[in-house]
């Protein structure tokens, strides 16, 4: 199935900031990082749909699936 | 800090007293607004001789406690008719604290139509008339660089522009920082409480001043150590705001949909790269010359969340440029150019008008009909007119409220008549609590809970959830009062929420510095003071829990891409000041 990730801030450094991925069902936010070869530690959010999620969490068709880093501002 | 410093404007009398025992151990905000609920009437006009203006820097302020570098400033608001704290950097907070000055009151008002310059040095207060030069439509980047080479390089400048000497609600006071530019103590129209007064600008002479008395040396650099290290250890505050500034906000509250769009009628938009923090990044980057992807605003800042934005050839555009600006510009307004965001915010900056008011004024107006959607063209000059002022500049000048009011809006997003920033309430449901109860208007940075509800920092709340989110408020805005009277940039609450021992060398400072020995619940205690003082200063100008609300618009009108509402009940709004 297809769904839409998004890197943010430090992530984007020589990777591309959005990319269409074909995934199977089964794939979790934390396999997409490890197969984008982010490691783990440099993402603290994770976002669904706009929706904050876990690196466990399940994916389908068409989700837009988020990674940040610690980010902050006010 | 042993001299409490009032200038009277209606008798020119200057008096220069030992700080009344009241007020000895607070400083920052529990100074200011206890000062302010103990000696301006209530029911006063903001703009008469009744309102004072007082300048006081944080308990930390001078000494070599990071990022302790900033300054209180308060008084009656003219915007909301609240008590009003405006925060600030510049160099202002630490020369003061190295003079001795606990606190600069000024009151009363001239009966002339003369503006004035207070000069204060080690050895002498005085009021001399304004050079001619900076009045009548000068800018502030002019005035600060004409009143540094007639007063010396080293000097500290607070200054109203051309929207304080003209009294309007959303008028700032600017401050120099290291280099010359502006920071500003933005929110709630204090700069025309200054300008009432006919204080055009006070200047700080510090030469002959000495250090901060400390009474534990030893013992506050170990801690000041331990605080910079919680600080910089930090990826928010020890890298990330560094690298992006406050701008990086925008691409997480969009990816949310807590952006507020099109005057409040979106929580996403598209064009959300083209103003984002990365982009900004970039561009400075790419562009050099005078750019800098991080500056502090006073020295002593090891956080940098400021920058210097250049323009195509490099040459610098504007400073401090913040995510909230940019938002209301670049989100709230439409306009998608991050060049003429770049170019409003200078030109507020060095009109004297907080930049947060007048660009959600100017979505607002946008929304009214007065401007067209989107474009900054019309926007940047619309706002030039408020140095004039035109009657459009005035419009503009007074304030989203008063946008929403001549434009015949429903939709017009304020709190006590204080345009309501970057964050929607229906979809980060905790700021909508801060917003509502802060006893300063529709205020983030009274209860910044984006952090637990968004950022993950110090919290983990479900933003569009109600579930816990009134204590979070309650303990956010306690916390930040307390904060606000360290003399502390806000953003030290990156390094410290999730840092005990961060948290502590914040509190082991102020202890070693004043030989206390201050508890968490100590400080707590203060936070909560401060809120009950300033919440008693409201009840009496008139103020009661049912203006604790937020607009009616976002009861009924659902925000997508979430489509929630806001409906927290008033019950439960009125829960979080239960304390
Ligand atoms: S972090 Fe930003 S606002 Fe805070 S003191 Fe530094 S430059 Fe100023």
């Amino acid at each position: 199935m297809k769904i839409k990730v998004k890197l943010f801030a430090t992530l984007r450094e020589k990777r591309e900031k959005e990319m269409d991925l074909e995934i199977h069902e089964t794939t979790t936010p934390g396999d997409i990082l490890d197969l984008l070869g982010i490691p783990q530690s440099e993402v603290a959010i994770i976002m669904i749909n706009g929706r904050h999620s876990k690196l466990n969490a399940s994916l389908t068709e068409n989700d837009t699936l988020a990674f940040f880093p610690a980010v902050g501002g006010g | 800090m042993n001299k409490f410093i009032r200038v009277n404007m209606s008798s020119g009398e200057i008096e220069i007293q030992a700080v009344p025992n009241q007020y000895i151990g607070l400083g920052g905000r529990a100074l200011t607004s206890s000062f302010v609920n103990d000696e301006v009437k209530p029911t006063c006009h903001p703009l008469g001789k009744n309102n004072k203006l007082i300048f006081a820097p944080g308990l930390l302020s001078g000494t070599s406690a990071p990022n302790s570098g900033r300054l209180s400033v308060g008084a009656k608001s003219p915007l909301t008719g609240t008590i009003k704290e405006c925060n600030t950097g510049g160099v202002f907070s630490q020369q003061m604290a190295k003079m001795g000055i606990k606190a600069l009151v000024i009151e009363g008002m001239p009966e002339d139509d003369k503006f004035y310059v207070i000069k204060v040095s080690m050895d002498n207060v005085a009021i001399e008339e304004a050079p001619v030069e900076i009045l009548g439509g000068c800018g502030n980047y002019d005035a600060i660089a004409f009143l540094t080479e007639k007063h010396g390089k080293n000097v500290g400048i607070a200054i109203v522009g051309p929207a304080g000497e003209h009294r309007l609600p959303s008028a700032n006071i600017s401050f120099k920082d290291p280099e010359g530019n502006i920071r500003s103590a933005g929110r709630g129209g204090l700069g025309a409480v200054m300008g009432s007064k006919k204080v055009k600008a006070v200047i700080l002479d510090d030469t002959g001043a000495g250090t901060v008395p400390i009474a534990e040396p030893e013992k506050f650099r170990a801690a000041a150590k331990v605080f910079a290290n919680a600080l910089l250890s930090h990826p928010v505050s020890g890298q990330g705001l560094a690298a992006y500034g406050t701008d990086v906000l925008v691409n997480i509250l969009n990816e949310a949909g807590g952006l507020p769009s099109y005057n409040f009628t979106q929580g996403r938009i598209d064009h959300n790269d083209i103003i984002s923090g990365e982009t900004m990044n970039a561009t400075i980057t790419e562009r050099g010359g005078d750019g800098k992807v991080s500056h502090g605003c006073h020295r002593g800042c090891i956080i940098k969340c400021s920058q210097w934005y250049p323009d195509k050839q490099g040459k610098y555009i504007t400073s401090g440029f913040e995510y909230e600006t940019i938002w209301a510009l670049g989100a709230d307004a439409g306009i998608k150019n991050l060049d003429l965001i770049a170019y409003a915010d200078r030109a507020m900056d060095d009109i004297g008008v907080d930049s947060i008011e007048v660009s959600v004024a100017v979505a607002t107006a946008m929304e009214g009909g007065l401007l067209p959607w989107g474009d900054g063209e019309a926007a940047l000059d619309a706002i030039k007119q408020i140095a004039v002022p035109t009657p459009l500049g005035r419009i503009l000048g007074g304030g989203c409220a008063v946008v929403g009011k001549v434009c015949g809006l429903y939709r017009t997003p304020v709190v006590k008549d204080q345009a309501i920033p970057a964050y929607d309430p229906r979809s980060v449901k905790g700021i909508g609590l801060t917003y509502a109860t802060t006893p300063m208007g529709a205020d983030h940075t009274a209860g910044y809970c984006v952090s637990g509800n968004i950022l993950k920092v110090g919290g983990d709340l479900d933003p569009l959830k109600k579930d816990g989110q009134i204590e979070y408020a309650r303990s956010m805005q306690i916390g930040t009062a307390a904060v606000d009277s360290t003399g502390m940039c806000l953003f030290v609450y990156f390094g410290i929420a999730d840092s005990p021992e961060g948290y502590q060398a914040l509190i082991d400072m102020i202890n070693a510095q004043y030989g206390l020995s201050l508890t968490s619940g100590d400080v707590d205690k203060l936070g909560e003071s401060v809120l009950k003082v300033e919440r008693d200063f409201n009840k009496r100008a008139g103020f009661t829990n049912a203006h604790d609300r937020l607009p009616e618009f976002f009861e009924y009108e659902a925000l997508p891409p979430h489509n929630q509402v806001w409906d927290f009940t008033p019950e439960e709004i009125d829960e979080v000041y239960n304390f």
